[in-house]
Parts: C-alpha cells; sequence; structure tokens
C-alpha cells in the first residue's frame, strides 16, 4: 500500500500549463522529496494534493484512497498535513495557540458545549494545551509558547508551522521549503527534526531547493522541471542524471559530468 | 405598448444615472481598489449645492458650475484626508471608511442645506414629447444625451490624452505605471476627481425629474454598485450597462410588479450577481497565489 | 489560564451592571443604561463575527429588526403570547442567519460588506412597507411582556433584565472565545487557508458564529422593543447596522469589554449633546472615519497596549 499516489496531475493557469502529467508514489515511512528549478510546479504539486488548488486532470490518492478534488480540511481528516512557502501562520495567536489550533481534529466540536464552558471543554483545552507545549519543545520554540507570532523571528516560524503540522497527528506530512532562509545551523536543526519526525513513522515528503539536506535526508528523489518529471531515484542516482545536472546548471556543466 | 415604451423610457433615464454613478465606482475601484461608497453623495451634492447656490442668490448656469466645483473639491478632499492616510488597509476596512464619509457628507449636507425635498428647473421646459404613444419627458432626453456626452467625453479622455492614459495604466497594473513614472498619488487623487464631476453632473441632470434630498445618496450608491457588479467590477463599458439593465428592471418590475419594492430590484440584482456570477457579465475570475 | 483571569471581562461588565444604579437618581438614568446594556448584547454577538472571526455584516440590524418585530407583530395580529413570540422571533433569526449564512459567507472583502448590506435592507424593506402587519413607517406598539402575571413596565426591571441578558451574552461569548471553536475563528480571521489545512470546516465555523451573532441580535431586539413599548422600521436600518459596526470598531475588535464601551459611547453621546440630534449622522461617519483611520484597534485594546507598554 503506497500512502500518497498521484497520477497524471495537470493543471494550468490562464494560458500557462503548470504541470503537464506528473506520476509518482510515496511509500509508508520514507522521506520523499521533489525537486526543480524554481517554476517547475513543485507547490503549485503541494497545492493540489493538500486540496487547495484543483487539477484539470489526474488523480490524488492518500492511503490508496481516492482523494482528488476533496477539501482541505477533509484530507486533513484522512492523515494528511502540510507547511506553506510562503509561511500561513496566525500572526494574532501566540506559538502556542497557532500549535493548539492544529489539533482541532482531535478536540470537539459542539458549539452548544463550548457556549456553556463545560468541563469538558475545559479538558479540551487543557490538553490540547499540554500537547503544543511538547511540540514546541520538540522544535525547539518553548521560550515563544505565549508570544505572539507576528513577534517571532521568521527561522521560528518556519518551525512553528511544522510544530502546527504535527499537532494533526498526520500520517503524511508535506513540508514546503522548510530551509527557505534558514543559515548553516538553523539548517542542521531542521534535518535533525525531519529525521526525527520520520523516525516517529509519519511519512515526509519535502520540497527543497537546499540541495544538501536534500541528498542527506531522502530516500527517493523526484526531479521535476517544467511542470514535468525529469526523474526519479536514490539521491546517489538523481546527483549524477545528466538531464537533472542540465536542468540546474545547464547544457555544458551535464556535458562535463557526463 | 404605450405602457411599454413608457416604462422603457423611464428605466432607461434612471439606468442612465445609475451608469454615471456605476462608472464613478469603476474609475476609482480601477485606479485605488477601493469600493467608493460615497459616489452617491456626489450625486446629491450635485443637485443639493445648485440648489442652495441658486436659493443663496447665484443664476442656475453659475450655481450648477459651483455645484460641481464644490463636488471635486469634496471628492479630492476625501481621497486626501480620508483614503489616503489609510493605504495599505484591508478592503473591508477601506469600504467602511467610504461609508463612514458618505454618512458624514449626509449629515453635512442635513446641516449646511436642510431636510426637505427640492427640485431644479427641467433644463428645457416641462411638455412632454410624444413618441409611439407614449409620453417622454424633455428632461429624459437631456439625462439620456448627458450621459452619452460623458461617456464619450471620458472614452476619448482614456484613449487620446497623456493624463487619461496614465490612468488606465494605474488602472492596470500599479507598480508598472509607478515604475515607469507615472505619479499614482495624483492619478488616485485624479480618478476621485473626475468620479466626483461625473457625479455632480449626474445629480444636475436627473434632480428636475426625481428631486433630491440630503438623503438620496444611499440608494444611488447601493444601485450605482449593483450595477456595477452586475457590469463586473472594474469594466468600464460594462458598468454602463449593467446601469442600464438595473434601471430598466427596476422601471418594469414597478410598472408590471409591484411598486413598493421597486428599490428592492438593485439589491436582489447585487445578490444574484454574488451568488451565481460574481465576475459579473463582463468581468475576469482572479486566481489567488498561495 | 486561570478562572479568574478568563472570566475578568465578564467580572467587570457585572460588576458595573450591579453597582451603577447606586449613582442614579432618576428613571432617565435608569433608561439610558438601559438602551446601552441592549445595544451591548447585540453588539457582541457582532464582535464575535467580526472581531474574532473576521467577518463583516453591514445588514446585521435587520436580525434585530425581526426580534423586535416578531414581539410586536404576532401578539398583536396573531394573538400569540409575548414569550412565544419572542421565541419564534429569536428562532427565526437563527433559521434565516443559517439559510443566507451558506451563499453569503462564501464572499470576501467588499463583496461580503455589499451582499450584507442589501440584505439587511430587504429587511428593512419589508418592515417599511408590509403596513397592514408592521404600521409601515409610523411603526407599531408593542405589547408588554407579562412574566408570572405581571405586565413588566418600569423602566428599573427592565434595567435588571437587559443587564442580565447582557452579562450572560458576555459569559457565552468569552466561553466560545475559549474553546476549540473559538481558536478556529480566530485562525480563520488570520488565514483561512492554513486553518482549512490543519482541518478546521471553515464553512461551517463561519456560519456557526453568524447564526450565533444574529440570535444575539435578535433577542436584543426584542428586548428594545418590549422596554421601549414601539417599534418602527428604523430599527433594522441602514443606519442602526452602521451604528452597530461603528460601536464594534470603536470600542475594539475582539473585545467583550470593547463592545460594552463601544455601546455606551455611541448610546451616551446623543444623551449628552442635546442638539446631537441634528448632528448625528455628521458624528457617526466622522468617528467611523477617525477610528478606522487612526485607531483600528478600537479603544479597549488600544489602551490595553498602552499600559502593556508602560509596565513593560
Amino acid at each position: 500500500m503506497s500512502l500518497l499516489r498521484v497520477e497524471g496531475l495537470k493543471v494550468a493557469f490562464g494560458g500557462v500549463q503548470a504541470l503537464k502529467g506528473v506520476s509518482f508514489t510515496v511509500e509508508p515511512g520514507e522521506v520523499f522529496s521533489l525537486i526543480g528549478p524554481n517554476g517547475a510546479g513543485k507547490t503549485t504539486l503541494f497545492n493540489i494534493v493538500s486540496g487547495i488548488y484543483k487539477a484539470d486532470a489526474g488523480k490524488v490518492f492518500v492511503a490508496d484512497q481516492d482523494v482528488t478534488g476533496l477539501e482541505p480540511h477533509r484530507l486533513a481528516a484522512r492523515g494528511l498535513s502540510r507547511t506553506f512557502q510562503n509561511l500561513q501562520v496566525f500572526p494574532r495567536m501566540t506559538a502556542a495557540e497557532n500549535v493548539m489550533v492544529g489539533r482541532h481534529l482531535q478536540e470537539s466540536h459542539n458549539v452548544l458545549w463550548h457556549l456553556l464552558g463545560l468541563p469538558s471543554v475545559q479538558r479540551d483545552n487543557r490538553t490540547s494545551r499540554a500537547r503544543a507545549d511538547d511540540l514546541l519543545a520538540l522544535v525547539g520554540l518553548s521560550d515563544y509558547a505565549d508570544t505572539d507570532a507576528s513577534a517571532m523571528p521568521y527561522g521560528a516560524l518556519k518551525r512553528l508551522e511544522i510544530a502546527r503540522a504535527l499537532a494533526a497527528e498526520p500520517k503524511l506530512l508535506l513540508l514546503d521549503e522548510p530551509a527557505a532562509g534558514c543559515n548553516a545551523v538553523e539548517t542542521q536543526e531542521l534535518e535533525e527534526v525531519i529525521a526525527e519526525i520520520a523516525r516517529s513513522g509519519i511519512t515526509v515528503v519535502l520540497v527543497e531547493h537546499d540541495m544538501k539536506l536534500v541528498m542527506r535526508i531522502s530516500r527517493r528523489i523526484h526531479v521535476l522541471n517544467h511542470g514535468e518529471t525529469l526523474a526519479e531515484g536514490p539521491p546517489d542516482r538523481i546527483r549524477l542524471d545528466p538531464k537533472v545536472i542540465e536542468a540546474y546548471l545547464g547544457v555544458h556543466a551535464a556535458e562535463v559530468a557526463a | 405598448m404605450a405602457e411599454f415604451v413608457q416604462f422603457a423610457f423611464a428605466g432607461l433615464t434612471i439606468g442612465a444615472v445609475y451608469a454615471l454613478v456605476a462608472l464613478g465606482f469603476t474609475i476609482i475601484y480601477n485606479a485605488s481598489d477601493v469600493v467608493n461608497f460615497s459616489q452617491g453623495e456626489f450625486v446629491m451634492l450635485g443637485g443639493m449645492t445648485t440648489v442652495f447656490l441658486g436659493l443663496w442668490g447665484l443664476p442656475l448656469p453659475v450655481a450648477a458650475l459651483g455645484a460641481i466645483v464644490v463636488t471635486v473639491v469634496v471628492g479630492l478632499l476625501l481621497h486626501r484626508l480620508a483614503i489616503e492616510p489609510a493605504r495599505g488597509a484591508s478592503a473591508v476596512t477601506l469600504i467602511i471608511i467610504t461609508i463612514g464619509a458618505s454618512i458624514f457628507l449626509r449629515g453635512l449636507a442635513q446641516v449646511v442645506y436642510d431636510k426637505q425635498f427640492h427640485r431644479l428647473p427641467s433644463f428645457s421646459g416641462d411638455d412632454p414629447i410624444r413618441l409611439l404613444g407614449a409620453s417622454i419627458l424633455p428632461q429624459s432626453l437631456w439625462v439620456l444625451g448627458g450621459a452619452v456626452v460623458i461617456v464619450t467625453g471620458l472614452w476619448a479622455f482614456m484613449n487620446r490624452t497623456l493624463i487619461g492614459k496614465a490612468l488606465v495604466a494605474t488602472a492596470a497594473n500599479r507598480l508598472a505605471a509607478k515604475l515607469v513614472g507615472i505619479d499614482t498619488s495624483i492619478i488616485m487623487a485624479l480618478s476621485f476627481g473626475l468620479s466626483a464631476a461625473i457625479g455632480a453632473i449626474a445629480g444636475l441632470l436627473i434632480t428636475p425629474i426625481t428631486l433630491t434630498s440630503y438623503d438620496a445618496g444611499t440608494m444611488l450608491a447601493l444601485k450605482g454598485f449593483a450595477a456595477a457588479m452586475l457590469g463586473g467590477m472594474g469594466n468600464p463599458i460594462g458598468a454602463v450597462v449593467g446601469g442600464i439593465v438595473v434601471g430598466l428592471l427596476e422601471a418594469f418590475s414597478a410598472g408590471y410588479i409591484s411598486s413598493s419594492y421597486k428599490d428592492a430590484v438593485a439589491f436582489i440584482v447585487i445578490l444574484a450577481v454574488l451568488f451565481v456570477a460574481p465576475n459579473g457579465l463582463f468581468g475576469r475570475a482572479k486566481v489567488e497565489r498561495v | 489560564m486561570k478562572l479568574a483571569q478568563r472570566y475578568l471581562p465578564v467580572l467587570i461588565i457585572a460588576a458595573i451592571w450591579l453597582v451603577l444604579p447606586l449613582f442614579f437618581s432618576s428613571g432617565y438614568h435608569f433608561r439610558v443604561a438601559t438602551l446601552v446594556w441592549t445595544a451591548a448584547l447585540a453588539v457582541i454577538g457582532l464582535n464575535l463575527l467580526m472581531g474574532f472571526a473576521g467577518q463583516v455584516s453591514l445588514g446585521h440590524a435587520g436580525f434585530g429588526g425581526l426580534g423586535a418585530y416578531a414581539v410586536a407583530v404576532l401578539p398583536t395580529h396573531f394573538g400569540v403570547p409575548p414569550l412565544l413570540a419572542f421565541a419564534i422571533g429569536v428562532v427565526a433569526a437563527g433559521l434565516i442567519a443559517f439559510v443566507i449564512g451558506r451563499p453569503i459567507l462564501k464572499l470576501k472583502g467588499h463583496y461580503l460588506a455589499v451582499a450584507t448590506l442589501g440584505m439587511g435592507i430587504l429587511a428593512y424593506m419589508v418592515f417599511l412597507n408590509e403596513a397592514r402587519l408592521t404600521g409601515g413607517p409610523d411603526g407599531m406598539a408593542v405589547p408588554r411582556l407579562e412574566l408570572f402575571g405581571t405586565r413588566i413596565r418600569a423602566i428599573e426591571t427592565w434595567y435588571w433584565i437587559a443587564g442580565a441578558a447582557m452579562v450572560l451574552g458576555a459569559l457565552l461569548a468569552v466561553n466560545l472565545v475559549n474553546s476549540p471553536t473559538g481558536r478556529a475563528l480566530r485562525a480563520i480571521h488570520d488565514s483561512e487557508v492554513a486553518a482549512k489545512v490543519v482541518g478546521v470546516d471553515v464553512a461551517r465555523a463561519k456560519l456557526v458564529v453568524f447564526v450565533i451573532s444574529a440570535i444575539y441580535a435578535a433577542i436584543a431586539g426584542a428586548l428594545l422593543a418590549w422596554l421601549s413599548a414601539f417599534v418602527n422600521p428604523d430599527i433594522a436600518g441602514f443606519l442602526h447596522s452602521i451604528e452597530l459596526v461603528t460601536m464594534v470598531v470603536l470600542g475594539g475588535m475582539g473585545s467583550i469589554v470593547g463592545s460594552v464601551v463601544g455601546a455606551a459611547v455611541l448610546t451616551l453621546l446623543p444623551q449628552l449633546l442635546t442638539a446631537f440630534a441634528d448632528y448625528k449622522h455628521l458624528v457617526i461617519g466622522l468617528i467611523l472615519m477617525t477610528v478606522m483611520i487612526f485607531m483600528r484597534d478600537g479603544i479597549v485594546p488600544t489602551l490595553l497596549k498602552l499600559i502593556r507598554r508602560r509596565g513593560s
């Protein structure tokens, strides 16, 4: 059983064909990376898989169930969670509250109970807060627990999104350029966090530009260029693939490598 | 048949006013993304100021000119004092500001002028013209003619003059316009002034038929907005077409269905457009990037 | 969050309500305060929608009008007992909000603003035109509420009823804010897409808060109709809707205490400036513009920020 399978995804925006028919499979427990030059369609693909865009053609399967076209919150209920390239934190809420929102599906939804402020609601609040504290500790943000997200530095916010995504207890975690804007130390810490996540059994799909991070952490890499698959395979093979080198560095570099 | 022509003319006449209000909305919206709820007050000010300048001793043509000038000044002040300081605010904040401005202007008119209904004399008398069995007021023809002149003049301005083209450029892409040296701040002020002038002239044209009072602005703004939405927010041709359609729908439903809910037509149009085709007849959908 | 800290806004409001009559020397004082309490109830509900969930409603007085005309029309023309009429009005407001909420809340920004505005005006027009039932523009008398055999007429009694309703409304609102629903609403305000992605059913959450705020407004409208023994279409009018928004914005979006402050300022202002009636539009328009341009957070949050900055 694959955890994520995309088949023949095609989407166009205006006159631009962003994805031209992309397919791949992600196995449970692996760290699978999606790379490619800017404009290759990686974030678009994430947006389709997480239900924010609808593809013009193609299917998405989570745990072998067809989830094509489902709303994002229904996908979350199927165990899918993600972070955003352009940060979508909740700036007016504290770090702890941001992560607590991540636990929404585990909390009660009875609005009447909420209005009445019953003890069960208070229990929900306490449990969510405790879990948020644990996750903030995991990503190293315990000091910011009661700080408004708007007052937190950029690098911290990237980790906050990961903590929030984890609060949803996902089976599948999509990370969209988590290392963007991070220095070497931060990237190292990020790598440890991702490894810890993978060790806990969560399948990770990573979109990244930081090649060292990608090569070290991925089991398999899928390369996109201009909305099409260029290559797929383990890091060692991808590193030497002439088509990949050409896409990133140009024809001459590919000739040199060959 | 005569009835139909009667209603049609009534609809076209008031539709021309809605078209002008919608056009004013569109000009400001295109230049600055602001939905200017005070658009209706410009029409009110055009009529009311002419009336009162006339009452205070000025001959009517001078009063009319004065009214247009006053309204343009009000439009420029609105931009400078209420819109400029709120740059970057959310769409809802801006519309609430313009609603506040419209209420303020209404209150000002109430205090400076009065709370009565007022009329202006028709430009060329009140003897009805018979057309296809219906009685048409000569003022109706002035309204329609005036609207045509304004729309044509605007078109010429946008396509034949440099400033007009700068306005169109700012509407298309504000950043690019800035980069080629257009002072977008002046363009936005210009858009407010222009919309105010158009509104004032519309007020002048219609007051002999519909009368005016300090609170005539709200309904006009809402109906003009309905027209702009119907035509596709931001599309000038759509604004004009939308205005005519709303005017006709109003006149026919008042004539054939019920006249007490005549005003409801515009709101039903707004809601229908928002729910069925939010981009209106001529608008284009926008894609949001995440 | 400790119990006292969480309920502090409610305790403050309740304390003021309980203590204020000690300073009253006439029925007039009771009347003004009662008007503030009824307005505050509607404003708290509207604040849940605007301040916490980040939506906008420029037609909310329409729901208030529904509650008010329910307790006017049903007893007068259909012999319905006032209390039952009240229940019907409130339920009707909730149902209507539920039905129109789904399509309307899909809209955003100025589209949502104008849609709610249009809805409010349509409601006003119905109250204005159905003169046989509603008395038209001249309005109609409202039969008094009867509880345990006595007609409730004295303004002092209404002070306690309206105040209690407001405190209860504040209590429920605070509970809601400090619950998973409250967090979901605040999340929607900050980033709808992120809220969706963590599993929040955004459409449902918006609908829930819209219905709740409609119910608050309907209850407030009914109370107002009862204590005035009179209602006219202006209660559902555009200006009244804008007044409610001004109260939210002035007092502070997202602040329960701010809702009461905003209601108090805009209710007291006309009482303090006797010539105000003529200048009502001018002043409301000016307040709205100034607050939205220069003090977008509103009075209470701005004060709290200043205090916090002085403290640190």
